[in-house]
């Protein structure tokens, strides 16, 4: 019994495929989400240069209009819950045990099955391009009845697959929370842990709130599509617009999901290259569960335009103006993080920086579509197009590729190429500027989301932002070579355990590269 | 000197900025009506407020980047919580929000008042067309796009108004309220024209209400904004709004030729095929092509079918009642009898299918009434 139990201890990981099929070591599971969507991140990015380059000039060009909705709608799909989402639940199954002193996820084989639900999921996803009557044509936010009598045969295997992601996705949540309520280091209490740590478990309980909404609106679909329910269809006494508010009940929520690991991430950063401490730590964990807390009741200002009633719309106009309130303090409190440090801009912070003045700029956009009779105007137009790329893409993105810059070195133990890094960071800076800036303008002046060919005074702005478009998507070959050569390539100096000058953390305390078990004796907090 | 460098710059600005309004759009029109006018407001005042907030939090941020940082020997100062100024950035933002909302309010809530309309429209989408009926009139069409599927194919050079111009605008009146009643046929569209600052979802089951009163004789242009398939880029919308007495002598206009169109008369062969090639093009070349070819296998080609060259009455039947559970709509209610007495005459005859038969408008009617 004993020997078993000491060979178990000191094992490494096994060779080849195995390991990673079997896995139950947090590190090497956090690795297998971050590439999966880093895959996901170049198939989601193709598709946006076939959108992109279709919409170059106008006429139609390159792909029929039917392929075309393809197209945006497996983008948005992928990147929302192929990309964003798996990045995000990577660095927290790399950080989180490290950050709270764990030696692992407090439920390893749970672990395991949530991510190898993904490929399945995103394998059939991808899949239904190649079958007869082609892909999911109706949008990422498939509003019924496109999606359920106007849909083609493929729908079904679209179900099936997001069913396979909310499980996931509710396994993985349930690991987070399961994890910091119970395996944090001696005397770490909850007004100690690192903000990651706090706003991923924030995350959880809203992805474990809003994933079985998801789940039952498209178990509704199915049932319509297959079993002659009308959930959604008014010949039969059915609501298509309780569709939208089914949907946008997961939905609104689910965009939170997307930024709120990225507050966290970018407050470590900040206060790191500023060599200061993070200004209102208490603050900013109330105003993300403020945040949280008050996106499951504005759900419906993505509806400003279905016919609600006058009481409706100004409810949801007010309480979505008052997430500002709590966005605001954060931004603020970075600002003011940076005041008077002592700053120094490696590439982790050029892309923390540059999260907080883009993420702001679609805050601030987000204030203008939450004013409803305004809204009227930009409703379903390029203006929510450039919103929620600025929050999703310099937002989310951004803080995802600088969380990977920033802990990369304690990952594999090399420092990156800091020459790399900026390059990166300047040409996407520019680039996803040049992509989605022009989108305000366009929108404003007219230009419909999800067309796939335009009129005339639109075309001089469109060519631009494909432009932006190739720049941006290209850019990211940097990243991955910079990646690769750190990595498997076995380039870049070694780097110290600190790795960065007095970070703070456990998980700096610990050698680099981290050793494969860490924390196997939990670490004191003070 | 100062000065007049000043009045130089801000020159050089309008002109750029006159000149770049013309030619590339850059923000919301004002508009045609009061409300637009007040939207126009509310944005620009919204987006003012916001590029404030957005210069003052960049300018403490590039200030410290640039003065604060290390290499220009910045000590980091150890501060890290201030109950006032939490405070203060809680209260002072909640402030602008109460402001902006007041405005909003107040806007939203006229925009809700459609009470005394003297004209009701009903606005119902298609894919991927619009129809409006005038309620309390004989007045009832469908509105196309009417740019041709070449300039699409970049085969003809593009119109001015490419995308934006239809076979039959919705005629309006000026200074008079109009209300609109939205609703669709089969999934939700969008009916939005800027210059009117009205959008509002038509959905099938449901009926909307909005409701504007223009101001300007003109024409305003606008688009379907809710994705509705594959033909949601190509189904605008155009308003065109007259003076009272022109937009009275177009109803009494309008409502005779409708009368004269549904009754129905002998056609010969070739009136049936050119009335056919017409009507094929505007309803069924979106999906079945010019050239009859389709877009298989969602879309079957009309060439050398089962259905273009079988029996006669099953033909008629699918156009007048589409085909449940595909993409094929019911077209008795969109075309008149001679309509489709055409289009199913030119589907028999075209690409080389050569049935030699026609389908006559008696026909057609006898088909619609006997409901088969």
């Amino acid at each position: 019994m004993s020997t078993a139990h000491d060979t178990h201890e000191h094992h490494g990981p096994d060779k080849g495929f195995k390991r990673w099929l079997y896995t139950t070591n947090h590190k090497d599971i956090g690795t297998m989400y971050l590439l999966l969507a880093l895959g996901s991140l170049l198939i989601g990015g193709i598709m946006a240069f076939v959108i992109r380059a279709e919409l170059f000039q106008p006429g139609l060009q390159l792909v029929d209009p039917n392929f075309f909705n393809q197209m945006t709608t497996m983008h948005g799909l992928i990147m929302v819950f192929g990309a964003i989402m798996p990045a995000f639940v990577g660095l927290a199954n790399w950080l989180v045990p490290m950050m709270i002193g764990a030696p692992d996820m407090a439920l390893p084989r749970i672990n395991n099955w949530s991510f190898w639900l993904l490929p399945f999921a995103f394998g059939m996803l991808i899949s239904t391009l190649f079958m007869e009557g082609g892909a999911p044509n109706f949008g990422w936010t498939f509003y019924a009845p496109l999606s359920t009598d106007y849909a083609p045969p493929s729908v079904t295997f679209f179900i099936f697959s997001v069913h396979l992601m909310g499980i996931s996705s509710i396994m993985g949540a349930v690991n987070v929370i399961v994890t910091i309520f119970n395996m944090r280091a001696p005397g770490m209490t909850f007004m100690k842990m690192p903000l990651f740590v706090w706003t991923w478990l924030i995350t959880a309980f809203l992805l474990i709130a809003v994933m079985p909404v998801l789940a039952g609106v498209v178990t509704m679909m199915l049932m319509d599509i297959h079993f002659g329910t009308s959930f959604f269809n008014a010949a039969g006494g059915g609501d298509p617009v309780m569709f939208q508010h089914v949907f946008w009940f997961f939905g609104h929520p689910e965009v939170y999901i997307m930024i709120l690991p990225a507050f966290g991430i970018v407050s470590h950063i900040i206060s790191t290259f500023s060599r200061k401490p993070l200004f209102g730590y208490t603050s900013m964990v109330w105003a993300t569960a403020s945040i949280a807390l008050l996106s499951f009741v504005v759900w419906a200002h993505h509806m400003f335009t279905v016919g609600l009633p006058l009481v409706g719309e100004l409810f949801f106009m007010y309480s979505t103006m008052l997430i500002a309130v709590p966005t605001g303090v954060k931004v603020f409190n970075w600002v003011t993080t940076m005041f008077k440090g002592s700053m120094t801009f490696e590439t982790p912070m050029l892309f923390a920086i540059a999260f907080v003045v883009l993420f702001t700029i679609g805050g601030l956009s987000g204030l203008m579509l939450a004013i409803a009779p305004a809204d009227f105007q930009y409703h379903d137009t390029y203006f929510v197009v450039a919103h929620f790329h600025y929050v999703l893409v310099p937002g989310a993105l951004f803080s995802i590729l600088a969380a990977v810059y920033y802990w990369l070195p304690k990952w594999c133990g090399r420092m990156y190429s800091e020459t790399l890094g900026k390059w990166h960071f300047w040409l996407s800076f520019i680039g996803v500027n040049i992509t989605f800036f022009p989108m305000h303008f366009i929108g404003l002046a007219g230009m419909p989301r999800r067309i796939p060919d335009y009129a005339l005074q639109f075309a001089d702005f469109n060519a631009i932002v494909s432009v932006g478009a190739f720049i941006f998507g290209m850019s990211q070959l940097i990243f991955i070579y910079n990646v690769w050569r750190t990595t498997l390539g076995g380039k870049g100096e070694q780097a110290t355990d600190q790795v960065w000058e007095k970070p703070e953390g456990l998980e700096w305390q610990i050698p680099s590269p981290a050793p494969y078990h860490t924390f196997q004796e939990p670490p004191v907090v003070k | 000197m100062n000065r007049l460098g000043f009045s130089a710059v801000s020159a050089i600005l309008f002109f750029f900025a006159q000149t770049s309004f013309a030619d590339w759009a850059l923000n919301l029109p004002e508009g045609v009506t009061k409300i637009s006018q007040n939207v126009h407001g509310l944005h620009m005042t919204i987006f003012y407020i916001c590029v404030v907030i957005a210069l003052v939090v960049f300018g403490v941020m590039l200030y410290s980047i640039i003065y604060h940082r290390k290499s220009r020997g910045a000590k980091a100062a150890n501060f890290h919580e201030s109950t006032t100024v939490e405070i203060l950035w809680t209260i002072i933002p909640l402030l602008i929000l109460v402001g902006m909302a007041i405005p909003a309010t107040q806007t939203l809530i006229e925009m809700y008042d459609a009470d005394d309309a003297e004209v009701d429209v009903q606005i119902t989408g298609y894919q991927w067309k619009w129809r409006y009926t005038y309620l309390n009139e004989e007045v009832d069409f469908f509105s196309n796009l009417s740019t041709p599927q070449e300039q699409i194919d970049n085969a003809e050079a593009k119109g001015e108004n490419y995308l934006l111009e239809v076979d039959n605008p919705l005629v309006l009146p000026v200074d008079t309220k109009v209300r609109f009643l939205l609703t669709a046929k089969d999934v939700i569209h969008s009916w939005w024209v800027p210059e009117l600052a009205v959008k509002k979802d038509t959905i099938p089951g449901f009926i909307n209400e909005a409701w504007t009163i223009i101001d300007k004789p003109g024409i305003y242009r606008g688009q379907c904004t809710e994705l509705c398939g594959k033909g949601h880029g190509f189904m605008p919308i155009v308003v065109k709004a007259v003076p009272k007495d022109e937009y009275q002598a177009w109803i009494t206009e309008q409502a005779a030729l409708q009368a004269a169109a549904r009754e129905v008369k002998d056609m010969s062969f070739d009136e049936l095929m050119t009335q056919g090639e017409k009507v094929y093009k505007t309803n069924c070349a979106a999906c079945h092509k010019v050239d009859g070819s389709g877009m298989p296998p969602i879309f079957p080609a009309l060439k050398d079918s089962v259905i273009a060259l079988g029996d006669i009455a099953k033909h008629i039947d699918i156009v007048l009642n589409g085909k449940q559970g595909t993409a094929m709509s019911a077209f008795a209610e969109q075309l008149s009898v001679s309509d489709v007495a055409a289009v199913v005459t030119y589907e028999r005859n075209a690409w080389g299918n050569d049935k030699g038969d026609m389908a006559t408008p008696k026909q057609v009617k006898q088909q619609k009434e006997s409901g088969k």
